[in-house]
């Protein structure tokens, strides 16, 4: 008896002892101070060279840095690098990378970690790999200086490795950088702001960061991605939730502070709520990509696909996908409106008024004699399945076109868009995407506008032109003369069709007002410093 | 007893093994490419090309077969393809919100259900009886997700008892468990209730009807003695099989649910890795609901023996 009731008071004991203690770390994480945000998708991926997913560019930026950063004004600024000098031929750069760089793992940053994450990252990254087509060398001359020789003077360099976006150039380890980029790294040790907690982290429900107390932020005052990434926080919390809806209501209940991507739908919802505050910054957006396959009959023909300017009208998409007339913009730009490369040059037959007897006639010249047009339709996307819907019907408005919509989730989609085989043996003819305005507004970043024939996007547009003109545009060596280009590029586009871009939407960012300040304003991949708890 | 459990446990092998082959020829000839989905969507078809190939994608089906069979062999389901974590490890991350939401729906609903059911058929063909089956079509018809949206509305927006979703594992206290997991217990108990009510009510007025029932009444035994100790024990061979076959259900797939309240649970694993085409999570998820399956289902038959002694294995 008496030993049962001493086992019995030994595990009184320990429940309380166990009780105390978890009280206790409750307590304390209690008094951290914790920023909870739902983004527009969950990191599944830990490599933000492995894909160009921009999640993983949002989970990069939390805990890697680098050299260089665009600002609110999407200028590019140093951010890793501390000084830079630039050959009088515009084809030597010697970076200096400033004082007190260190990783989460303690180690200094150093030249060498630079030029093999620059090299890693140049073998996987669009605009990486262009830059790296044009450099000579890349080498480390001492722990904080590199030298970057190129073969011609290339005037993107300092643009590319400010990018923002996806697939940002974020400096790694060494150990990590010559990992094969094909590959999935599996350490995840960067010199950001944030550091990784790899044991909270659960695929397809939370990650966690904490902050780099050993972090050294610029002195100058955040702006966009660059100044002084100042962690306010102790802890920040991706919660994914996959439901718009569950997301829009733990905002409103204050259950998360900061919610990036809201459902157009329930935005007066959220904006009828003194303590919400919605925010979008002028070049952010969406827009929406038409893409017309040119291996194929009916697209193959060029007539064909500028027939299809006389068919698609672009302000049903909006009205369909962003109802809020604030959020839209009726854009005829393959750049996107409200940035720098803005033109409308060539855009007449789009903007001009529908006209299906021109558009009969154009494809009838194109060969086109009722073949079955395959339309992959994803279902399952917020944005892709309406517009799909939106289009087929405006091809049926038309009445001379054969079209064979094929239903299929988005997974299968992107699997399908791959085969160059003709339609009837598992091709297609047209498939919607979309792209951000931030990509969109670079010609070499601008992926879907490449017609590069067989090293192009799906679709595999063809045109040496053009690609002549993107070359150099990106030689360009000043604004002016890119912007002159740009007028070119455009017409060019608008006379090829490499796809038809058929909307731009903007998406605003809703957060507490009343739980948090200091949210900085970007176009993509939302910074987290600078972010204060009240 | 014990040789017919041997015969059934040994009879879920080739089980496994026409499972294991058919999840996986049905994963890999369904359209789809989780090397596109990781590339995204700026890739290019080269780099898709390269991490396809990296990860083995290219290599012959029956290759492809082999290395999954060897894995499953040794005990290994796998990692990931995109977050590189083991299969396992994924599992048991959502294992304790699983085994919570199912446990919580099955009491909230047994708790309710029964009584309901065997009310219902005490009182068939009355008003009381109408008001069951119609709570129990209502329970049936009304889809869970709008349930939930109308609970989260009530309780966590307008009243704030209780939170709009997440789950809070045991391990920071079961008042915080039990608060995180009452909604979705509640909606998605709605229709395991109208279930197993329905059934208790069917089983419960055949039972009611039998010869020994008559005579426990006309030897004097009180209605909740003939209720409860006569019949509802009798009734209970179905109930019990409902219930089991709810558990499984409520383990392997409240995907609705799950996304409703944001709980972390393997029905919203499994969904999201088929839409990510996530190969190895499909494959080992699949495994081990089957294995589930053919557990729930050999505890069910054992169960039988306790409430039917005629029954022998």
């Amino acid at each position: 008896m008496l030993t049962r009731m001493r086992r019995s008071g030994l595990r009184l004991a320990v429940a309380l002892l166990t009780a105390t203690m978890a009280f206790g770390s409750l307590q304390a994480l209690a008094q951290e101070k914790v920023l909870r945000a739902v983004m527009h998708a969950d990191v599944r991926t830990l490599d933000p060279f492995w894909t160009t997913q921009t999640i993983a560019g949002i989970h990069g930026l939390m805990i890697y840095d680098t050299l260089f950063s665009s600002d609110a004004e999407l200028q590019p600024q140093p951010q890793m690098v501390d000084t830079w000098t630039v050959s009088d031929d515009r084809k030597t750069y010697t970076f200096m990378l400033r004082d007190g760089l260190k990783f989460h793992d303690g180690t200094p940053v150093t030249s060498k970690d630079v030029v093999a994450s620059m090299n890693r990252w140049g073998k996987r990254d669009g605009a990486g790999k262009q830059l790296m087509s044009y450099t000579k060398s890349l080498t480390a001359k001492d722990d904080k200086t590199f030298e970057w020789v190129l073969s011609e003077p290339y005037g993107l360099l300092i643009d590319t490795l400010a990018k923002t976006g996806t697939s940002i150039p974020f400096v790694m380890r060494e150990a990590e950088a010559m990992v094969d980029p094909f590959e999935q790294i599996k350490e995840v040790v960067g010199s950001g702001p944030f550091m990784f907690k790899r044991d909270e982290w659960v695929p397809g429900n939370k990650t966690v960061y904490v902050k780099f107390k050993d972090y050294v932020p610029r002195k100058e005052p955040a702006s966009g991605h660059a100044g002084g990434k100042v962690v306010k926080v102790d802890r920040v919390e991706f919660i994914w939730m996959s439901d718009p809806q569950t997301a829009q209501s733990a905002l409103m209940a204050g259950e998360i502070d900061y919610l990036e991507n809201p459902k157009p739908d329930f935005l007066p919802l959220l904006g009828a709520n003194p303590d919400i505050k919605l925010e979008v910054h002028p070049a952010a957006g969406t827009m929406g990509i038409l893409q017309l396959n040119h291996l194929h009959p009916p697209f193959n023909n060029v007539k064909a696909r500028q027939a299809m300017y006389y068919i698609i009208n672009n302000a049903d998409y909006l009205n369909t996908i962003a109802a809020d007339p604030n959020l839209q913009t009726l854009c005829y730009s393959y750049f996107g409106c409200g940035v720098a490369m803005e033109t409308t040059a060539g855009s007449e037959p789009y903007s001009g008024p529908k006209d299906y007897k021109k558009a009969e006639q154009l494809f009838k010249e194109a060969g086109y004699n009722g073949e079955p047009i395959t339309i992959l339709h994803a279902t399952d996307h917020a944005y892709i399945n309406p517009a799909n819907l939106v289009m087929i019907q405006q091809l049926r408005k038309a009445g001379f076109l054969n079209l064979d919509v094929q239903a299929m989730d988005w997974g299968s989609v992107v699997a399908r868009r791959a085969k160059k085989e003709v339609p009837a043996e598992g091709g297609w003819n047209i498939f919607i995407t979309g792209t951000t305005v931030l990509t969109s507004s670079n010609p070499i970043t601008h992926t879907s506008i490449g017609m590069g024939c067989d090293k192009a996007w799906f679709g595999w547009p063809c045109d040496s032109v053009f690609e002549d003109l993107r070359k150099e545009w990106a030689f360009a060596p000043d604004l002016d003369t890119r912007k002159r280009l740009a007028v070119e590029l455009s017409k060019r586009a608008y006379d090829q069709v490499p796809y038809i871009s058929f909307a731009q939407w903007r998406n605003p960012v809703a957060y507490r007002s009343d739980m948090i300040s200091g949210v900085l304003s970007v176009p993509s991949v939302p910074p987290m410093w600078n972010i204060e708890k009240k | 007893m014990t040789a017919y459990i041997v015969r059934r446990l040994l009879a879920t092998i080739p089980v496994m093994i026409v499972v294991a082959l058919f999840v996986f020829l049905l994963l890999h000839l369904t359209p789809g490419d989780p090397a596109a989905v990781i590339a995204g969507d700026d890739a290019s078809p080269a780099d898709i090309e390269g991490v396809r190939r990296k990860l083995g994608l290219d290599r012959p089906i029956w290759e492809q077969f082999g290395i999954y069979v060897m894995n499953l062999l040794r005990g290994d389901l796998g990692t990931s393809i995109f977050s590189n974590l083991p299969v396992m490890t994924l599992v048991k991350q959502r294992l304790e919100p699983s085994l919570v939401l199912a446990v919580s729906t099955l009491v909230v609903a047994i708790t309710v259900a029964i009584p309901m059911g065997v009310i219902a058929a005490w009182k068939a063909r009355t008003l009381v009886d109408r008001v069951v089956m119609g709570f129990s079509v209502l329970g049936f018809a009304v889809p869970v997700f709008l349930v939930g949206y109308l609970l989260i509305y009530v309780f966590a927006i307008e009243l704030r008892w209780l939170p709009v979703q997440g789950y809070k594992p045991l391990s920071q206290g079961v008042w915080q468990t039990l608060r995180s997991i009452t909604l979705p217990a509640i909606a998605l108990g709605m229709v395991y209730t109208a279930l197993i009510a329905r059934i208790t009510r069917a089983s419960m007025l055949e039972v009611l009807s039998e010869d020994y029932i008559r005579t426990a009444r006309a030897k004097g035994v009180a209605t909740p003695g003939v209720l409860l100790h006569h019949a509802l024990k009798n009734a209970a061979v179905p109930i019990v099989t409902v219930i089991g076959i709810g558990l499984t259900l409520l383990i392997s797939g409240v995907v609705l649910t799950e996304t409703v309240f944001n709980i972390p649970g393997l029905g919203r694993l499994t969904v999201d890795a088929i839409l990510k085409r996530d190969y190895p999570i499909v494959q080992g998820l699949i495994i081990l609901f089957a294995a589930v399956k053919v557990l729930v289902n050999l505890l069910i038959d054992i169960s039988y023996t306790f409430f039917d002694p005629r029954i022998r294995y």
